[in-house]
């Protein structure tokens, strides 16, 4: 009686030996390094000895280097040297490379052959930035519906079509037109050249009005192209930071997860990824006097908008956009040839090119303004409801005199050197279509996160030993038994959390800390009934049988509905509350399997097919 | 080494009016002060921002509001996290102002408050829009999950079983919470999630007094409902408490070393155990009875089924 089978015993052994293997990189630790990776396109074949040699001049010896994905890793034998040599990197390899400080597993060469990785540490073990930011789409379509605004009347006059006026409103056009037969007219021609936009008569008896709002079908598609820019737009900027291994995620319909671990000036982070600005370049109207007339009376022309200059003085501009932000290919932040003062220069795309060229050839010697807007959206609470309101600060960066037919590349000046810099940054990573928002935020400072290491692996420690003594004490060669069933489940845990690359976090730690305590719950059942068993007088070896047999269906149920919670949990938790759901589901499921086959393992091991007199339990 | 005498029966059915009584004050406690004080909600649910920052030496608080309030925030709470060098500032959602940037500006107040640098430790900021979805999701999960339980329980035992260990679960959160009402300290998004694990945990609990239940009557012929019930309770108690104590111990230690950022959560899933234990001994069985259980009730039924076919 109480003996297993060969295959069992090899089962439990093969199971625990493939454990110790995965959970083995962790032993072993990680290692300064720095990542060096190409802005666009793959790493050349002669960066190995490019590197080396940069690093020579140094004196900083690389501990070892190995490609990974499109990224080299130059492993580095301490702190210190990873700072010089990222240093030492971004002097000579220059602006189309993007160096990051990294960390790389120091386990050897085959446990990383296998796949064998050290666990994936959260944001707030390792510190970093975590942002959730959501995408603005109303103002995604209405950004859209406003570019058509401008074709709107250049179409209509290329095709000798009467109208009174075009706006926006929310976000649908109307064209009002002096009669109902224009009206009709301009419909068909509209329809046939815009099949993103449904056209409906409003008819007012004085004025024939033509709506055009966008399709849902449009809609839709400018909403996911507005996401989709916005990620494109988000994962430039963030790899501008040249920040090891970030996060850049579509979550929801319209919102965008951003993640930089060990990222350490949060404050730039934020800077780059919180603003979106973008330009426009407009044409000057009218002269100061009417300028100062519009501000005092509020009387603008009809073909014109007032703005304000960096000092608070009004400016009228031209109603028609000549070129917005999207359509700027490249910017970079520069200094000026003669004068020496900050410049962006900006290249545009051809559509933008092509409008810009059309625009100022008519128009050489008059003047263009550059408008610099931030997006910002805000959430407020008005009367206990919540109302979004977006804010649009236009402001007249520059005004300059267009001295020549401008078409792809030109510059704009007029700028602090910092601000020239960062708008140049801005515009380079692309412009952002739609605004966007960091609705959550959570930044974890480097100290804090290895404060939060060392508490929760003291928890875990002092925890697993009190508990490895009670066991003992309570239960004696049968707690023994269910200790080396704790163990064989830390390890079995910590190889899955591993393997999977499932992320840690705090409170992923205390479901370690709690699977301890719940882990033992298996043995307990199973020795409280041969407990029981063996005072109702029966033998030894049935009395183990019995309890082993008669607790499986209490533990699979308990554990059960234990897992249930862990699911909703997972379902429905964000960030770090997921890695607790995380932890504890796998620690039931190793540690059923440590608890029952494991002990019962070794119990026939030590105990089966004997003639015992007693046993100590 | 024993916990209990096995002889010994406590006679925890008979005195199931006590129970009722304490679990009723209990109750009564938890509810009262969730209706005169609430929760004092954490940023996770109400939105705002929370700055924590640490110094080297240990700091005056009154410096930091005074710099506060010169800047305009009069109404941020500034408290010490921990440890006396360890200050957090919380501030309500502010109009105008990007997360960002008013985050970078009190961590710029707060190193030049003192004459020793502010190492910035943690930032958290919750958009209003977000802490409504939060709170709306973690309902949601806690009901699905009740509603999950319900379910397996039902198809495993019997509804009123399944009723009667609802019922516990209800009765263990809403104590929980009450203590966190009562004790006013911060309910947050891990909390909540510690919560939906003591569901998971005192429902281990009582599954197994449960199944010791269904097991005494099919194996006991005499018997009344409560003896059975008693017995069962009796049979399960060294298990009930011996793995309680282990859980307990661990969490104890996350209590104490695990330090602040995990201490609610922590501290959530320590009451939540003791509660649980407690109602897993004295209320859920007394629920079960108070549904009404009978013999019959546990009878296996397809057994008898597949008996009458095989007759001739």
């Amino acid at each position: 009686m109480n003996r297993y089978p060969l295959w069992k015993y090899v089962l439990v052994a093969a199971v625990l030996a493939v454990g110790i293997v995965y959970a083995l990189p962790n032993v072993f630790g990680q290692d300064p390094a720095v990542q060096v990776s190409v802005k666009d396109g793959d790493l050349p074949a002669d960066i190995g000895s490019r590197i080396t040699r940069a690093l020579e001049g140094t004196g900083i010896d690389a501990a070892g280097m190995r490609r990974r994905g499109g990224t080299m890793l130059v492993r580095l034998a301490n702190d210190d040297d990873q700072r010089e040599a990222r240093k030492a990197l971004n002097d000579v390899l220059g602006d189309q490379y993007t160096v990051a400080l990294n960390l790389v597993s120091a386990a050897p060469e085959w446990l990383r052959a296998i796949g064998g990785n050290p666990l994936n540490l959260g944001l707030d073990l390792r510190g970093g930035v975590h942002f959730l930011l959501e995408v603005d789409m109303e103002a995604a379509i209405k950004g859209a519906m406003e570019q058509k605004v401008g074709d709107f009347r250049r179409y209509m006059r290329e095709q000798e079509i009467r109208y009174r006026g075009v706006t926006l409103e929310d976000q649908s056009i109307r064209v009002r037109f002096p009669s109902a037969e224009q009206r009709s007219q301009a419909a068909g021609l509209l329809q046939d050249r815009y099949d993103d936009l449904d056209f409906r008569n409003l008819d007012d008896a004085q004025q024939p009005t033509l709506v055009a709002t966008m399709t849902e079908k449009a809609q839709k598609a400018e909403r996911d192209s507005a996401l989709q820019q916005n990620i494109t737009t988000l994962r430039n900027r963030v790899n501008e930071l040249g920040i090891a291994e970030p996060i850049v995620q579509q979550q929801g319909e319209n919102r965008i997860v951003v993640q930089l671990p060990g990222v350490q000036d949060t404050t730039r982070a934020k800077e780059i990824l919180g603003a979106t600005a973008t330009l426009e370049f407009r044409l000057v109207s009218g002269n100061p006097s009417e300028w100062a007339d519009a501000e005092r009376t509020g009387n603008v022309p009809f073909d014109a908008r007032l703005y304000h200059r960096r000092n608070g003085q009004p400016i009228l501009l031209e109603r028609d956009v000549i070129v917005t932000g999207d359509q700027i290919e490249d910017a970079a932040g520069s200094f000026d040839n003669r004068s020496g003062s900050p410049v962006v220069v900006i290249n545009l795309n051809n559509a933008g090119a092509d409008r810009m060229q059309e625009v100022t050839s008519d128009h050489v010697g008059d003047q263009m303004a550059v408008v610099y807007i931030e997006n910002r959206v805000q959430t407020k609470t008005v009367d206990g409801k919540e109302v979004k309101q977006r804010q649009r600060s236009e402001e007249v960066i520059n005004v300059a005199t267009i001295r020549d037919v401008l078409s792809h590349r030109f510059q704009i000046e007029g700028l602090t050197s910092s601000e020239a810099r960062d708008l140049a940054l801005l515009l380079r990573a692309g412009s952002l279509s739609a605004p966007i928002e960091i609705i959550q935020e959570r930044t974890i400072g480097p100290s804090l996160g290895q404060d939060n290491i060392n508490k929760g692996l003291m928890s875990v420690t002092v925890g697993l030993i009190l508990v490895l003594v009670f066991m003992v004490l309570y239960y004696r060669a049968f707690g023994v038994v269910a200790d080396l069933a704790l163990g064989a489940n830390m390890v079995l845990m910590i190889a899955v959390l591993s393997a999977l690359q499932a992320t840690l976090t705090l409170p992923g730690i205390a479901g370690i800390v709690l699977t301890v305590g719940m882990a033992v719950d298996a043995n307990v059942l199973i020795f409280e009934r041969i407990r029981e068993e063996l005072r109702s007088g029966n033998s030894i070896q049935s009395s183990i049988h019995a309890g082993y047999d008669k607790a499986l269906g209490t533990i699979a149920d308990a554990n059960v509905t234990t897992l249930i919670a862990a699911l909703v949990l997972f379902l429905f938790g964000t960030g770090p509350v997921k890695g607790f759901a995380v932890t504890l589901s796998i620690g039931i499921l190793t540690s059923m399997f440590t608890a029952i086959m494991g002990t019962r393992a070794v119990v026939n091991l030590v105990y089966g097919g004997r003639r015992l007199k007693r046993i100590a339990i | 080494m024993q916990l209990f005498e096995f002889k010994h029966q406590f006679q925890f059915i008979a005195h199931r009016r006590r129970a009722f009584i304490v679990s009723g004050l209990l109750l009564l406690a938890s509810i009262g002060s969730l209706a005169v004080q609430g929760l004092q909600l954490g940023i996770d649910f109400t939105g705002g921002y929370l700055i924590e920052v640490g110094f080297e030496k240990p700091v005056e608080l009154q410096p930091i509001r005074d710099a506060l309030a010169g800047e305009g925030y009069g109404d941020a709470q500034v408290q010490h996290f921990g440890a006396l060098n360890d200050v957090l500032v919380r501030i309500a959602p502010q109009a105008g102002i990007s997360s960002s940037k008013l985050s970078d500006q009190v961590v710029r107040m707060l190193d030049g408050t003192f004459d020793q640098k502010a190492d910035l430790r943690r930032v958290e900021f919750v958009g209003p829009q977000v802490g409504q979805e939060l709170r709306d999701q973690g309902g949601v999960a806690m009901l699905i999950a009740l509603l999950l339980i319900l379910g397996y329980v039902a198809f495993r035992f019997e509804k009123r079983f399944a009723v009667g260990s609802v019922a516990a679960l209800i009765h263990d959160v809403i104590i929980v919470v009450g203590v966190f009402s009562v004790t006013q300290i911060e309910f947050d998004l891990p909390v909540l999630g510690a919560l939906l694990a003591v569901i998971g945990y005192s429902l281990n609990d009582t599954i197994v007094v449960f199944d010791r239940i269904r097991e005494n009557f099919r194996r006991q012929r005499r018997g009344t409902v409560e003896e059975i019930t008693n017995g069962a309770i009796n049979q399960t108690l060294s298990r009930t408490l011996m793995t309680s104590l282990t859980t307990l111990v661990v969490l104890l230690c996350l209590d104490i070393l695990g330090g602040e950022a995990i201490f609610g959560f922590a501290f959530a899933l320590t009451v939540g155990v003791v509660v649980g234990t407690y109602s897993s001994i004295f209320v859920a069985s007394t629920l079960l009875l108070a549904t009404g259980l009978s013999r019959q009730d546990m009878m296996p039924v397809q057994k008898e089924g597949a008996e009458a076919d095989a007759r001739p």
